[in-house]
């Protein structure tokens, strides 16, 4: 008879979607309901039989690939630990904790995603809220530069468009959802407006808002912005304002492009001034399950959200020199502990080819394109699934994970500890 | 044929499938190893379904075959993943995060035919 767990944490992307129910028959899951197309894999395909960590290929005791990796990072000059966004804060504390006694470089997944969020959130501040406000009071919301329909699929219905709450109990008859993007997507077809702007145009067009929101709609001149008509801006930015409460999501249309955290800042400025009219809240689209979760301890540990440097016995924060891609571009790690990512896999690959010339130490449930060029893999325990944690939701709050099947590896908390004992 | 083209690269549902099923996978490398297109570009530079097209930017190039996409006219778009990555240079300006989207391509008919994300 299947063992059900209910109200398990999907840990997908950054919605940590926690009604999740699992059927487990034996060792393995047999069926999971409530997850999104995305989520079900987590699941579905994960393979919890027991693997052996490895050196250079070859299978090796634990203990064995423990004594290796503290070699690697004893020995390097200037080690690289990079990643911490699928894994749970308990094992990102101990991360940061091996980063300060190695000297190391120490950056997350944010460095390739929401970096430039983090360094406008630093500028401007951020006006915030949770999901649970969004859900029960929201009547605008305006997605920017992100498609959920792909990359957040249960965001709409569990928290946003189609959401039900307290003030909202016709779900998307009671609110108002914009999507601004360069292209149609899923997301901008449930749009009840879709505002397509022209690639690089966000800024222009962000700015264009501000000073409408500010008073100063008579001094613009321009018949339109970013192909868009001057009127149809001046019309959302007084739905802005009038709207009871409204939300801004945005992603890595935003972040990727360049401008970058320049046209962040505009967004985070543009939602605080609206704060004069109405109440107006700003939430990133997050995607690895906890990389809110990496900034937070990244933050409260060594106080910068990533791109930390610890050669000088002290914390010195440099986003554009202590990012990975940066350091591994200038060719200056001669080693890299990687954790819970695969930056072979999503690192331009100049940067990516850099990983394969050094040795590289790696923790990972699962094989990536990463493991297969590094010189030891550690096949922890998949939080979530087989191990408990922390994770932070992509609104900053934290939500405990649950194991749905019985624990056959090490957690990478517990190698990290082995790692930090054996370099020391 | 040539032409300069923006591209924007992006996640897709089919390269989470992909993921999860195996970055080694003949699933993942089908979801990665493409490029869409908008219809009237590819019209107009004589370029069906499934032709291989040759992608060059500063930082490199790549082979991927052409889909059509519900896109702007001069953009391309291509899912997150190891072939968009050999287009993608390693500057960042100084925020470390590369410049993944909104980035200059050349588009060409490639001289490999059939042949998908091989080096140029």
């Amino acid at each position: 008879m299947a063992k059900v767990v209910e109200n398990a944490v999907c840990t997908f992307c950054g919605c940590l979607c926690d009604d999740i129910t699992v059927e487990v028959e034996g060792n393995a899951v047999s069926q999971v309901r409530r997850t999104c197309a995305n989520g079900r894999g987590v699941f579905m395909h994960y393979d919890p039989a027991p693997r052996q960590p490895t050196v250079r290929g070859e299978e090796v005791t634990w203990g064995e690939a423990v004594e290796e990796a503290a070699t690697i990072l004893s020995e390097a000059h200037s080690p690289l630990i990079y990643g911490l966004s699928s894994t749970a804060s308990e094992a990102q504390r101990k991360c940061v904790a091996l980063a300060d006694y190695l000297g190391a470089v120490i950056d997350t997944t944010s460095s390739v995603c929401h970096g430039p969020t983090g360094l406008a959130m630093q500028a401007v501040g951020e006006p915030t809220c949770t999901l649970g406000e969004v859900r029960n009071r929201a009547d605008l919301l305006v997605f920017w530069g992100c498609n959920p329909a792909a990359a957040h699929m249960r965001h709409f219905n569990r928290y946003s468009v189609t959401a039900r709450g307290r003030l909202t109990p016709n779900g998307k008859r009671d609110r108002t959802t914009v999507v601004v993007d360069v292209r149609p997507t899923a997301s901008t077809r449930i749009a009840d407006q879709f505002l397509q702007v022209e690639l690089g145009s966000d800024f222009e067009v962000l700015t264009t808002l501000l000073a409408f929101v500010q008073g100063k709609g008579d001094r613009l001149t321009a018949e339109e912005v970013g192909g868009v008509p001057m009127a149809e801006l001046e019309a959302l930015a007084e739905h802005m304002m009038s709207c009871r409460f409204g939300v801004a999501f945005m992603g890595m249309g935003l972040t990727h492009t360049p401008g970058q955290d320049l046209t962040v800042s505009e967004l985070f400025k543009l939602v605080a001034a609206l704060n004069d009219h109405t109440r107006f809240s700003v939430i990133p689209m997050r995607g690895h399950g906890n990389v809110a979760g990496a900034d937070q301890v990244m933050s409260w540990q060594c106080g910068y959200p990533f791109a930390v440097n610890f050669a000088r016995g002290y914390p010195v924060y440099g986003p554009g020199e202590f990012t990975a891609v940066d350091v591994l571009a200038r060719q200056e790690a001669d080693a890299a502990l990687i954790l819970a990512s695969d930056p072979v896999a999503h690192f331009p690959r100049r940067a990516a080819d850099e990983l394969g010339k050094i040795p590289v130490v790696v923790l990972d449930p699962m094989p990536s394109l990463t493991t297969e060029i590094a010189s030891v893999v550690f096949p922890t325990a998949c939080y979530g699934v087989e191990a408990k944690g922390t994770a932070y939701r992509m609104d900053g709050v934290p939500i405990q994970l649950r194991a749905v099947l019985p624990t056959t590896r090490p957690t990478d908390e517990e190698i990290l500890d082995q790692i930090t004992e054996a370099v020391r | 044929m040539d032409a300069t083209f923006k591209l924007v690269t992006g996640r897709t549902r089919s390269q989470a499938d992909g993921l999860h099923k195996g970055k080694g996978t003949e699933a993942y490398r089908q979801a990665t190893e493409r490029v869409e297109m908008n219809q009237g570009d590819m019209g107009a530079l004589g370029l069906n379904e499934g032709s291989t097209v040759h992608l060059r930017t500063d930082a490199g190039s790549v082979d991927v075959m052409v889909y059509r996409g519900e896109l702007p006219s001069g953009l391309l778009f291509m899912p997150l993943g190891p072939a968009a990555n050999r287009l993608i240079g390693v500057e960042t300006d100084a925020t470390g995060t590369p410049r993944y989207k909104d980035l200059p391509v050349i588009v060409e008919r490639s001289v490999r035919e059939g042949e998908a994300a091989s080096d140029g």
